[in-house]
């Protein structure tokens, strides 16, 4: 896989108080991602080229991937791939990174979406919708000990664009 | 492509009429805008001013108020050289109640293609929201320097 051919073309940043490695802790981890995630899991090895896994609440897998830069507490890149028929097929393989930085005592945490293809805003908005949620209860979990409910359901422009590609959506 | 133009969506455990009141309030925003503060009578056509130490670094007008609903003012840099020859550019927060929580949607646009201004914008809104998110939530702000706000100034 050719990084160059990557671009982000979703980018959020957030700051948190929280050092580095709780941070890490709760990107990376099942039990507290099912808390700010909407009941998602993350299940992943962690080492370079280890499984990458969201687990939906109904136990399927709903994203597959793989450790493709690991650099604990620092920075983590997972191919992200949605298993849904034909997706990864029509819109490529979905990169996403996760870069932590000390900022004065906090945390600026920063997620990059890349793709190695132009996506309409249609499809991005998924990610874009997805994103600040699930980063905004990562976020009010570390600082107040409970994150909020911030139930999402997929874009309806989303759904439509993916349909209009001849993707299959549940 | 898109138009040049800044995004950001937060989710915050508040009230609508909180988020207003802090988006609104001087006295607030002076916290969580890294010493900040926002001066006007919030009615539609009425000045805008952000002031920073006194110093007006950006002014505009008020387009829009419906509060605690969608609050929008036009924003012309004023304070460094090379960020007062870009157009006068357009903030508009849109506050809706999300279950228990409030979604507060800042866009910013009205830039203009290759210009400095979306990179710097693009750097001090993850940075004053976030502040904003800390202070409703847990009564306190985090502990970022005030070069946060320009990180990355010349990276885009």
């Amino acid at each position: 896989m050719n990084l160059d051919q990557f671009k982000p073309l979703t980018v959020y940043t957030i700051y948190i108080a929280a050092t580095p490695e709780k941070v890490w802790e709760a990107l990376t981890s099942a039990e507290l991602s099912r808390k700010y995630f909407s009941g998602f899991a993350v299940e992943m090895q962690p080492k370079l080229g280890g499984r990458f896994i969201v687990r939906a609440p109904d136990g399927s897998e709903h994203i597959s991937g793989e450790v493709f830069e690991y650099d604990p507490p620092k920075k983590l890149t997972v191919t992200w791939n949605v298993n849904w028929p034909d997706l990864v097929a029509k819109l490529g393989t979905t990169l996403v990174t996760y870069e932590i930085e000390p900022a004065g005592e906090a945390v600026r945490l920063t997620m990059s979406e890349r793709h190695d293809r132009a996506l309409s805003d249609d499809i991005l908005s998924g990610g874009r919708t997805g994103w600040p949620a699930i980063l905004s209860g990562l976020k009010s979990l570390l600082e107040t000990g409970k994150a909020p409910q911030i139930k999402m359901s997929p874009p309806v422009k989303m759904l439509e664009a993916l349909k209009a590609m001849g993707i299959r959506t549940p | 492509m898109s138009k040049p133009q800044f995004v950001y969506v937060t989710y915050i455990e508040t009230t609508p009429e909180n988020l207003w009141e802090a988006l609104t309030s001087s006295e607030f925003t002076k916290q969580y805008w890294f010493g900040a503060e926002v001066r006007s009578d919030w009615k539609v056509g009425s000045p805008f001013a952000l002031l920073l130490d006194g110093e007006v670094t950006d002014s505009g007008e008020i387009l829009e108020a419906d509060p605690p609903r969608r609050l929008s003012y036009s924003f012309k840099h004023q304070k460094f050289e090379e960020l007062r020859g870009e157009p006068i550019s357009r903030v508009v927060f849109t506050i809706e109640p999300f279950g228990s929580l409030v979604r507060l949607t800042v866009l910013h646009d009205g830039f203009v293609e290759g210009g400095k201004y979306l990179g710097a914008v693009s750097n001090g809104w993850p940075a004053i929201l976030s502040q904003l998110k800390s202070l409703l939530e847990t009564g306190k702000l985090l502990d970022i320097p005030r070069a946060a706000l320009n990180k990355g100034f010349d990276a885009k």
